[in-house]
């Protein structure tokens, strides 16, 4: 059976990222763009835990930003959310081509 | 018949003892001139410093102080003021007499105040006899007069004013007369014309007054151009500027000259002075560097400052002092082809003749009366309008060198005293007769300092301070006695009501009037002698003797009009508005009128009451014991005001108070006293009384006139004692004769001659009366001229300046309208196109900001694929 390297791992992540930005770009629903965030999110931590596993050095350094991240991206979902609702309650709508009004 | 025998042996008699005296004189005359000694002293400052400092404090507190403490406390500072100079100038006084008479000058220098190039002028007082005299003059009547005016202005709101001026008046003329260069003494001559200005016109709001002040500056101003431009001129002779240039002498080394013969006059190489090194190679010169480590006793040194100067002893000294040769060159020069001495000694004329007011700038001083009467007796008679006279005296060594100059002093100084002595004659107002007596006793000094007898003008001076002070201040006290009338005619037997002052201007009369038993007429009657002796110190012999018939004339002439003006004002019945508004009511006591009026009237009589604040001036004290109490308490609901007929006139005359007659009875006495200064020498010959021989003014004196004696009297015609005598008794004889007629016309207003004679000449009367018309001759001409020059400027400058100033300021307008085209298309065009620019393309990129993600996201990939791009194309 054939282990995986890293590029495997890495191929992985960069899927995982090109699809989340695929979504942010196309979703015009705020919380799809939200999922997509996440997604690239975890694109990232994807990279860091197999750069850390495939780094000589027995730090955990990568592990342990995969955990920040993932805390920092639950808090970041849920202000996130928070604006989403706030946008809801002023402009009934969570599409985001119909709020527009930080363009100046 | 025994008469004449006696009187030809007194002639005899006195005629061996002036031979003796001529003998003395020549060989006094004889020692050689050296250098004035000087003694140096360091209180002198005093003197002027208290008037200074009564008016700095009048000046600047003494609105409060009349507020706060009363007018009392201003008088005090101002009297105060006076007192202690006065005590200072005796102190000097004493300490100058304890001096031998040849070391009797005593400066206090100061401070250097200017220094340019070799010349300075410092602030440096000096004494000698003739200052000293001066300043015991100015002092001495100066506090008198102050005193005087304590009662004479009580009444007057500006109390303090009138205070600080006269202070201010005392200090300037200390200045004048004590300032050893011709800087101090000029600031003093300003200073006094200022003071005078502004006490002619202490009435401010009465235009006539105020124009009469601007009268007396302007007049002065005209004066003082001629006494700068003489000024210049004798500076310049002295070697002032270029002409020492010339000088094959060193610079340095030619200022001076030693008091040996090493230093002889070189005047045909064009230099002052060449030193002859065989003759004196010991004795080191005074160097400049020396002068000016110790500029005080430069003449104490043994050499004697030549060149430019502006101190009077280097001035004295080097032209006095044989071996600088300055004489010899000054006499020798010409400018334009006139001998400058000549020329000098008139410009400065010029100046004393607007100061001391002879022709042709008299004009100013019969209106300066405007002012208080103390102001008219103290600068308008007894001090600063003899500040011509103390200038001349004081450069007698200058005048006495060009008899051209001396001829025009003496000649204009007696047509001046007859001149103002026949307007005299005929005016009403009892101060414009004092004024025109006082320009023609100035004209008697003039014509003293003249000829040359500078002691016989000095005394004058001094006689003349005295009586007509005490005539003026008598005026003042006649009054306001009648209630502010001036009028002559509106007088009449004041004898009754102010018995002191009556006496006192008897005596002053008397004084000037010339009889012998006053000092007015010792010295009147030396100017005359000296006059008539004055031989070839005019330009022709006979002129002495012409000015001599005209002086002479004029003591005819003076003794009239001071005797008319005794008989209108004291002698007949009162004239007054009193007893014009009650029918001719007699002279006093009971009173025959009715009503409020009488018991007030009788009151006012006895000097318990007085009144009558109307107007401006009717400032005037009352008689009761104390001036300021009732002055001002007595007025506001004084009855008499209404009862007097409403004219401001109200009641009889009354005497003055003691503040006043006691000054009045001082400066008579003063007059008496001061006969001693001048006893007629020739009696003192006959009686064989030693000081009578020599005045002791004359001997006071001669230390600065001793510069010019020896010439004055080498030119003397030497007439002797036989027309010494006779033009005594001719002088008495014409001051009797102006008296009696005078009495007969004039003694208690009941001759009808006078008008008689002016019915009979109408012509001759209105000329006379109208003072020959020289104000309107002067309106005429130099005013309407002056007027018509404006005017004509007034043209010149709004055609020609005004085209001038108008056609740069279009040219400007034009070039500046191109300019704000530039600027307002060129300059703002470029920068509102940048601005517009920089706007436009912001809202242009403003689009690009569309508030959607997903743009911005676009655009984040857009990116990185163009870095990645970029990253490829690269490896």
């Amino acid at each position: 059976m054939l282990a995986p390297g890293l590029a495997h791992f890495l191929v992985v992540g960069a899927v995982l990222f090109a699809l989340g930005t695929y979504t942010v770009i196309t979703r015009t629903n705020a919380v799809g763009i939200l999922l997509g965030v996440e997604l690239i999110l975890n694109a990232a931590n994807v990279n860091f835990v197999a750069f850390q596993r495939f780094n000589p050095s027995p730090l955990l350094t990568g592990q342990v930003f995969s955990l920040f991240v993932i805390v920092l991206a639950a808090a970041e979902a849920a202000v996130a959310l928070a604006i989403v609702l706030a946008i809801f309650m002023t402009v009934k709508t969570i599409d985001v081509t119909q709020s527009s009004t930080l363009k100046e | 018949m025994e008469m004449l025998l006696r009187l030809n042996e007194l002639v005899l008699l006195a005629a061996q003892h002036g031979a003796e005296a001529a003998g003395e004189g020549a060989a006094h005359a004889a020692a050689e001139l050296g250098p004035q000694k000087i003694v140096s002293v360091s209180y002198l400052w005093l003197i002027p410093f208290f008037p200074l400092l009564g008016a700095a404090i009048n000046a600047f507190a003494g609105h409060w102080i009349q507020r706060r403490f009363g007018k009392k406390y201003n008088s005090y500072i101002a009297v105060g003021a006076m007192v202690l100079a006065f005590a200072v100038a005796v102190v000097a006084w004493i300490q100058m007499i304890s001096l031998p008479a040849s070391d009797r000058y005593m400066v206090n220098f100061l401070w250097n105040m200017i220094t340019a190039g070799d010349v300075q002028a410092n602030l440096s007082f000096a004494l000698d006899p003739l200052s000293m005299m001066m300043t015991l003059i100015i002092t001495f009547i100066g506090t008198l007069i102050h005193i005087y005016s304590i009662g004479y202005m009580a009444d007057d709101p500006g109390y303090w004013r009138f205070f600080c001026y006269l202070n201010l008046f005392v200090f300037s003329m200390l200045l004048l007369v004590m300032g050893d260069n011709f800087v101090l003494m000029f600031f003093g001559w300003e200073g006094v014309g200022l003071c005078s200005y502004l006490l002619i016109g202490f009435w401010y709001e009465d235009i006539e007054k105020a124009r009469a002040a601007v009268k007396a500056f302007v007049t002065n101003r005209v004066g003082d151009f001629g006494f700068v431009l003489g000024l210049f001129l004798l500076f310049w002779a002295l070697g002032g500027s270029w002409v020492e240039t010339k000088g094959r002498v060193p610079l340095r080394e030619s200022r001076w000259a030693m008091a040996d013969p090493a230093y002889k006059p070189q005047q045909e190489t064009g230099t002052l002075y060449q030193r002859d090194s065989s003759l004196s190679a010991s004795k080191p010169a005074t160097t400049w560097e020396n002068y000016l480590r110790d500029p005080g006793s430069a003449a104490s040194k043994d050499g004697i400052r030549v060149g430019p100067s502006l101190t009077f002893r280097e001035l004295r000294d080097q032209v006095a002092v044989d071996a600088t040769g300055m004489r010899q060159r000054l006499s020798g020069m010409t400018f334009f082809g006139i001998p400058l001495l000549a020329l000098v000694g008139i410009l400065l004329f010029v100046g004393a003749t607007a100061k001391s007011a002879q022709i042709p700038l008299y004009v100013w001083l019969p209106d300066a009366m405007a002012g208080p009467t103390p102001v008219s007796a103290l600068i308008h008679a007894a001090t600063m309008v003899t500040a011509g006279v103390y200038m001349v005296a004081r450069l007698n060594f200058l005048f006495a060198l060009s008899t051209t100059a001396m001829t025009v002093i003496a000649l204009i100084g007696a047509a001046t005293a007859a001149f103002a002595a026949t307007i005299g004659f005929v005016q009403n107002d009892i101060k414009k007769v004092l004024a025109y007596s006082t320009v023609s006793q100035l004209g008697f000094m003039f014509i003293g300092v003249g000829v040359g007898a500078y002691w016989a003008g000095a005394y004058h001076l001094l006689t003349h301070a005295f009586f007509k002070a005490c005539l003026f201040l008598g005026s003042g006290s006649v009054i306001l006695g009648c209630h502010h009338e001036q009028d002559m005619r509106r007088m009449g037997g004041l004898k009754k009501f102010m018995p002191l002052t009556a006496k006192t201007y008897l005596y002053a009369c008397i004084a000037i009037a010339g009889f012998p038993i006053a000092n007015g007429f010792f010295s009147k009657d030396e100017i005359l002698w000296k006059a008539f002796d004055s031989g070839s110190n005019m330009l022709d012999p006979s002129i002495g003797k012409l000015i001599w018939v005209i002086g002479w004339m004029t003591a005819c002439g003076t003794s009239f009009y001071m005797w008319r003006s005794y008989y209108m004002t004291f002698t007949g019945e009162y004239r007054g508005a009193h007893g014009d508004s009650h029918h001719g009511a007699q002279p006093l006591h009971p009173v025959p009128v009715t009503g409020p009026l009488a018991a007030l009237a009788a009151a006012d009589a006895h000097g318990v009451v007085a009144h009558s604040p109307a107007g401006r001036d009717m400032t005037h004290p009352d008689s009761g014991p104390d001036p300021h109490a009732l002055g001002v308490a007595g007025h506001p609901d004084h009855p008499d005001h209404k009862a007097g007929g409403g004219h401001g006139h109200g009641g009889m005359p009354h005497e003055s108070p003691k503040t006043m007659t006691y000054v009045l009875a001082t400066l008579a006495i003063g007059c008496a006293v001061t006969i001693v200064l001048g006893f007629w020498a020739p009696l003192g010959h006959l009686l064989h009384i030693e000081w009578m021989q020599e005045p002791l003014l004359e001997r006071w004196l001669s230390p600065a006139f001793a510069p010019s004696r020896e010439l004055v009297e080498s030119r003397s015609a030497n007439s002797g004692p036989f027309w010494e005598w006779l033009l005594m008794f001719a002088s008495v004889a014409v001051a009797f004769a102006g008296w009696l007629v005078a009495r007969a016309f004039y003694k208690d207003a009941k001759s009808t001659v006078p008008d008689k004679i002016a019915a009979a000449f109408p012509r001759l009367h209105r000329l006379v009366f109208n003072k020959y018309y020289v104000d309107e001759i002067y309106q005429a001409t130099v005013l309407r001229g002056t007027g018509l020059l404006a005017r004509a400027l007034a043209v010149f400058d709004n055609v020609v300046i005004d085209g001038i100033v108008n056609g740069v300021a279009k040219v400007g307008l034009f070039v500046a309208n191109i300019e704000g085209a530039i600027d307002k298309y060129l300059v703002d065009g470029a920068v509102n196109l940048v601005a517009d620019s920089v706007v436009n393309l912001g809202a242009r990129m403003r689009r690009l900001q569309t508030g959607r993600i997903q743009h911005y996201l676009y655009a984040a990939v857009l990116g990185v694929l163009v870095v990645i791009g970029i990253n490829f194309l690269i490896h």
